[in-house]
């Protein structure tokens, strides 16, 4: 007898409330009441979006090291870190600028640790803005074990983990939702699903009809939303956080979107994708799709749009020239702080080998 | 040294004992591990936590050591003191990533702004005749990451005094148990004061010969240095029970004395812990020396299958010819 293995089918109808051409998708629906929140992350992601072009600018001038951009994925980030309060936690990936900025982290620091400094990711102390990760979806056992902790010690807050495609092929990102699930933590799993990781395209990463529906196989709730929608991407969000927040319990959401520039400054992309793909997601441009529909509704007109440009340059020129300033500063003290902070208190042989350091290395006692 | 009682604790009972008044007295302590809360863990360890403090604090974690050592961290990073079990050492390496990428790095990545206190409790080494992978001895793997921690007690006592050091450390520290000790040495523990991390004890004093060790081998460098004190040997023993940071001080200090330095331990030789020990003692005493360091470890090998285990060890017998062959030459 056959007929016993089946496939239950996910949805895959993502959530959506512009359409590409800021339209509503659903002329019954009001957002009223969200235009004040769209123009907020109008300006949000016109910010992040200038400063990723500026990181881009300086990295080509050889002024800062390698970054990733996130140009197409801005309304992914500010919808969801937008439903975050000041003492939730927020763990990002590498590619989290967007939301880093909307959550208030310097964009001196940012410049800083891109220009290859440490000092860039001197937090305050506990500062629940975590810094980037690097390897990939190692940051997701944190994030659980981050609200799994909130819990114990009695507050409300959630831990809101971001990740790419790619991650969640990995070991981390399973072991991650399940033990969030089994252990009940209130974490919010937020996917941007790029449909990248570098140059392996999602249907190359996962034979998943969709990544949403990873969350099933753990016992948790889950939802595509259009990535490139900010308020379909904030409702959906909000709604995991609030189940976090109220029930302590994890969701994932994995929102649609596209990376628009290089993986990497270090990345070539013409070797594995067509500008034809690019240009199809250019025209679901995030930021044009809000800008649209503020127009239309008279938020918002060319001489705002103007101002806005010009304080968010301004913005990022002081910031970049205070980065200079701070490098300068770094640059004059002794390198010895690099053995600062590997413990609380530097060991013997740590002691021994920083003042080897002092006698040898680039350090101020240099002649 | 370890005086034999019939009532007295097995290194087991120590550790047992260290996490229930440590966990009584701070309630942000929390154990985490695979059975480690209603089966009381596979040697007994964590027996009886679970039942005092609540499965909220004595964690019955998923299948999943990365998991587990990163929600370990992630609740390190927000006011809890996590005591994570790896069930055997052997398993630890889907870890390692987690280890070196975030509990070894996160002080130092924010400059001081977060820290990752927690300890990683493992059984570890060969002698108990156990199944494959559960019998080897990789301390080098983790000594070689900065901003961790690795201690390994000997006795009962210094398992209970080293499990309150870890668990007091405000830094990521790894218990490696020597499981061959686990309940072959019994020891009074009352009065044991937590230990200093970062310190070798002296355990033995002769002026012929300094022989360092730790772990369940150090057991056998004592048997040896008895056999050779029959023979009129005299040998200083030291108890590396930090492996890192690494004490070479009390070495060095003995080398001065005798002139001669035979390192015994069970990992494989090359790249290990005995080749530090030899380097350190060469920086600092190397006028002192009469004769080449030498050293008695596993071999560059796999553990063999239980049949052969014997044959990996340290034994008795090439630790005592080494030490004449040192007295002679
Ligand atoms: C564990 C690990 N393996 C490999 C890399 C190198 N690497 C950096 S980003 C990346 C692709 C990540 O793809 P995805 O998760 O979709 O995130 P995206 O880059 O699209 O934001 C790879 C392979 C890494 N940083 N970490
Ligand atoms: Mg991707």
């Amino acid at each position: 007898m056959t007929g016993h293995l089946e496939y239950p089918e996910p949805s895959t109808k993502p959530h959506r409330v512009l359409d590409a051409n800021g339209n509503l998708v659903d002329d019954q629906t009001s957002i009223d009441d969200d235009v004040g929140f769209l123009e907020e992350a109008f300006k949000a992601m016109l910010r992040a979006r200038r400063f990723d072009e500026r990181l881009l600018k300086l990295q080509r001038q050889g002024a800062i090291g390698t970054f990733a951009p996130i140009k197409g994925q801005e309304a992914a980030q500010v919808g969801a870190a937008s439903t975050l309060r000041d003492d939730d936690w927020f763990v990002p990936s590498f590619r989290e600028k967007a939301a880093m900025l909307l959550l208030g982290v310097e964009m001196a620091d940012i410049f800083l640790t891109a220009a290859g400094w440490n000092e860039g990711l001197a937090g305050k102390k506990g500062d629940r803005r975590l810094p980037e990760t690097v390897p990939v979806s190692s940051q997701l056992p944190i994030a659980a074990g981050i609200a799994y902790a909130a819990r114990l010690r009695g507050e409300d807050t959630v831990a809101m983990v971001f990740f790419g495609d790619g991650a969640t092929s990995s070991g981390d990102f399973h072991e991650a939702m399940n033990f969030a699930s089994v252990l009940k933590a209130p974490v919010v799993f937020v996917c941007q699903n790029n449909g990248w990781a570098i140059s392996t395209p999602r249907s190359a990463q996962t034979a998943s009809s969709t990544i949403a529906q990873k969350a099933h196989a753990y016992g948790m709730p889950s939802a595509q939303v259009d990535g490139n929608d900010v308020l379909a991407v904030r409702q959906v969000v909000e709604e995991a956080v609030e189940r976090a927040r109220t029930k302590g319990l994890p969701s994932m959401v994995e929102a649609l979107t596209y990376r628009m520039e290089v993986h990497t400054t270090a990345d070539d992309p013409s070797r594995y994708r067509d500008d034809d793909e690019i240009e199809a997601w250019r025209a679901r441009d995030p930021i044009t799709r809000v800008e649209t529909f503020l127009r239309s509704r008279s938020q918002i007109d060319d001489a705002m749009v103007e101002v806005l440009e010009e304080q968010i340059q301004d913005e990022i020129d002081r910031a970049w020239a205070a980065t200079k300033t701070r490098i300068a500063e770094l640059e004059e003290q002794s390198d010895e702080v690099i053995f600062d902070h590997i413990f609380e208190d530097l060991t013997p042989p740590l002691k021994r080998q920083r003042k080897d350091f002092l006698k040898t290395g680039r350090g101020a006692n240099d002649g | 040294m370890a005086e034999k009682k019939d009532r007295a604790p097995t290194m087991v009972d120590a550790i047992n004992r260290a996490l229930h008044e440590a966990m009584d007295s701070d309630e942000t302590i929390v154990v985490i591990g695979e059975d480690v809360g209603t089966n009381g863990g596979v040697f007994r360890v964590t027996a009886g936590l679970k039942e005092q403090f609540g499965k909220d604090r004595v964690i019955d974690a998923p299948l999943a050591e990365s998991g587990i050592i990163g929600f370990s961290i992630g609740m390190a990073m927000n006011g809890l003191k996590p005591v994570a079990e790896m069930q055997f050492s052997g398993f630890s390496y889907y870890a390692l990533a987690q280890i070196e990428n975030h509990a070894a790095r996160m002080r130092w990545r924010t400059r001081g702004a977060h820290s990752v206190p927690m300890v990683i409790r493992m059984p570890y080494g060969a002698g108990v005749r156990a199944l494959e992978h559960h019998s080897e001895s990789r301390e080098a793997f983790f000594a070689h990451i900065p901003g961790l921690k690795i201690v390994i007690p000997a006795t009962p006592a210094r398992a209970y005094a080293l499990t309150h050091a870890a668990i007091r450390d405000p830094d990521p520290v790894i218990v490696m148990e020597p499981k061959a000790v686990y309940r072959t040495i019994r020891e009074d523990i009352d009065g044991i004061e937590p230990a200093e991390i970062g310190v070798s004890r002296t355990v033995r004093e002769g002026g012929d010969l300094t022989i360092v060790s730790y772990g369940a081998m150090l057991h056998r460098a004592l048997e040896a240095a008895e056999s050779l004190a029959a023979d009129g040997i005299d040998t200083d023993v030291i108890d590396v029970e930090t492996i890192s940071p690494l004490d070479a001080a009390p070495i060095a200090a003995s080398v001065e004395k005798t002139g001669r330095l035979l390192i015994v331990n069970e990992a494989p030789p090359s790249f290990g812990p005995a080749g530090e020990i030899a380097m350190r003692v060469m920086e600092e005493s190397f006028y002192s020396l009469h004769c080449p360091i030498r050293r008695i470890c596993g071999w560059d090998i796999h553990v063999p299958f239980f049949a052969r285990e014997q044959a990996y060890l340290p034994s008795v017998d090439r630790i005592v010819r080494a030490a004449r062959d040192m007295i002679t030459d």
